[in-house]
């Protein structure tokens, strides 16, 4: 039996072949070496992000997750759901709590759940994130003393974001000035951007797609306060950051004259290398704006 | 939705608190805001937005109830939650603000052309088909929007990044074919169906 085991819910992003396919395979490369067991939820569905209360309203988008948190229970039993991405784990963990305190959301997932013969038993699994596992559950010393190539000369800055951070965030961190990636990145032996201002600001989210202008325009502040405070690369631990951030720099770089180049890595690619993986295993061939200075150190 | 529109304006006719209250997610919550702004100076789209949410919240209390439903103010949330983690009231902001937007939707008040309004259908739509997004279909859903003409421009001005997202392994030019998807689609539809519908009813019922 493996160390640590959960009931695992990728999400959309973190597919063979989506958005996250670099992340999701990080991923797995790290909880093999800390003894991480993924359970995957059976036939898991989308949670409809954070712009499904437009399409879905309130008890259709929460169904969703209702569904999920079922299936995990009849396959997993009360194991802790676990989640790579913020909006999957906030939209878990917002359907358990909204059934908890609101009955009329409870009768009405359990009858919308009733009516394919899904039913969640007494109280819902735990909803959490990829990375509050790694920060509570196994902790930073175990993640020390994985490390084998220290991070040494690279500087980060530690981009949260939203949704890893609010509504619900990580236990004892602050909303305003979370610490947890300056910490971890710590740990790995790189040298994480002192008073990042900018590491809990919004990318705009799912609003990049449809409202590219203004979005950009916060993705620029982002980059730019990185810039500032000497990082070599940004580091989020959510899908949509990463995406908005990297991907459209030369867009940004067009509109402002700036020559943004800055590569966008997740936290668990820095792991991944750092625990003594190659660049592929480590899925830095994933970086749209490649990360050379990971890739030396990689090998 | 006009038929509803109305309705619903007969129903709560002295009150427009007391309709949002009953049909707005989380509406109960409006009442308690106390005007500190704080969620203004907190909301990244500051610069775009008409009305800042506390003044929608005085506007649903002073009955502006034309003027907040037709508001494009609510569809700018990106879903931050920074408003939800600072308000001093513990209001939840955020989900007040999508409430707010889906209940104009319902009544068929969104403006012309609101992108978000416009994207998060075709994103909902999208995920209902197979029971999960289907990334790269949403994508060009997206770009041609606004008809083929200005959907040919903007998939072009997009190349470099959806080049760069198959180079790198992250979007599949497969997933056109079918793509990822759940075994059970059918019974997600039925609990769909079955949501919506009893989320239609309460909306339907009086309790003003």
């Amino acid at each position: 039996m493996a160390k640590y085991e959960f009931s695992y819910y990728p999400g959309c992003s973190s597919q063979s072949k989506t958005s996250a396919d670099n992340y999701m395979r990080a991923n797995k490369v790290v909880c093999a070496d800390l003894d991480i067991a993924l359970k995957e939820i059976p036939d898991w569905n989308c949670c409809s992000a954070s712009i499904g209360y437009a399409g879905g309203g309130e008890l259709p988008r929460l169904s969703l997750s209702a569904r999920n948190i079922a299936l995990s229970q009849q396959a997993h039993g009360q194991t802790d759901i676990v989640s790579p991405c913020a909006a999957c784990w906030r939209a878990t963990r917002e359907a358990k709590e909204r059934m908890e305190e609101n009955a009329h959301v409870k009768s009405g997932l359990t009858a919308a759940l009733a009516e394919i013969g899904l039913k969640i038993e007494g109280e819902a699994p735990k909803a959490r994130h990829m990375v509050e596992v790694l920060v509570e559950d196994v902790g930073y010393d175990e993640i020390k003393s994985k490390v084998k190539k220290p991070l040494a000369g690279l500087k980060i800055a530690g981009y949260v974001g939203c949704q890893t951070n609010r509504p619900f965030g990580i236990d004892g961190e602050s909303f305003e000035n979370p610490r947890y990636l300056d910490k971890m990145v710590a740990t790995l032996g790189a040298e994480p951007v002192e008073n990042y201002e900018k590491k809990v600001s919004c990318c705009g989210g799912a609003l990049m797609f449809s409202e590219p202008e203004k979005s950009q325009r916060l993705v620029k502040d982002i980059i730019e306060a990185a810039y500032d405070g000497g990082a070599d690369m940004i580091v989020p631990p959510c899908p949509v950051c990463q995406m908005n951030v990297e991907v459209y720099q030369g867009h940004i770089n067009k509109t402002y004259g700036t020559k943004f180049a800055i590569p966008v890595v997740y936290y668990s690619n820095l792991m991944a290398v750092a625990f003594g993986h190659n660049s592929k295993e480590s899925a830095l061939d994933g970086q749209m704006i490649k990360a050379s200075k990971l890739e030396q150190i990689a090998g | 939705m006009s038929d509803m529109n109305q309705n619903m304006l007969a129903k709560y006719r002295s009150s427009f608190l007391k309709e949002v209250e009953a049909n707005v997610e989380e509406g109960h919550m409006v009442k308690m805001c106390m005007q500190c702004g704080v969620c203004s100076g907190s909301c990244p789209m500051q610069n775009h937005w008409d009305h800042p949410p506390q003044e929608l919240f005085m506007m649903i209390r002073a009955n502006k109830r034309e003027e907040v439903l037709t508001s494009s103010s609510m569809w700018m949330c990106t879903s931050c939650y920074n408003c939800i983690a600072r308000c001093p009231r513990g209001l939840p902001i955020t989900h007040i603000m999508h409430g707010l937007a889906t209940y104009a939707k319902r009544l068929g008040k969104v403006p012309e052309g609101q992108p978000t309004a416009k994207f998060a259908q075709k994103m909902w739509d999208n995920l209902k088909q197979k029971g999960r997004t289907n990334e790269l279909k949403l994508g060009l859903a997206l770009y041609f929007m606004n008809g083929f003409g200005e959907g040919v421009k903007k998939a072009l001005s997009m190349q470099d990044v959806g080049l760069g997202m198959v180079k790198t392994g992250r979007l599949n030019p497969m997933e056109l074919l079918g793509g990822h998807g759940i075994k059970d689609v059918a019974g997600l539809q039925k609990m769909l169906a079955k949501a919506e519908a009893i989320e239609n009813q309460h909306i339907a019922e009086y309790k003003g």
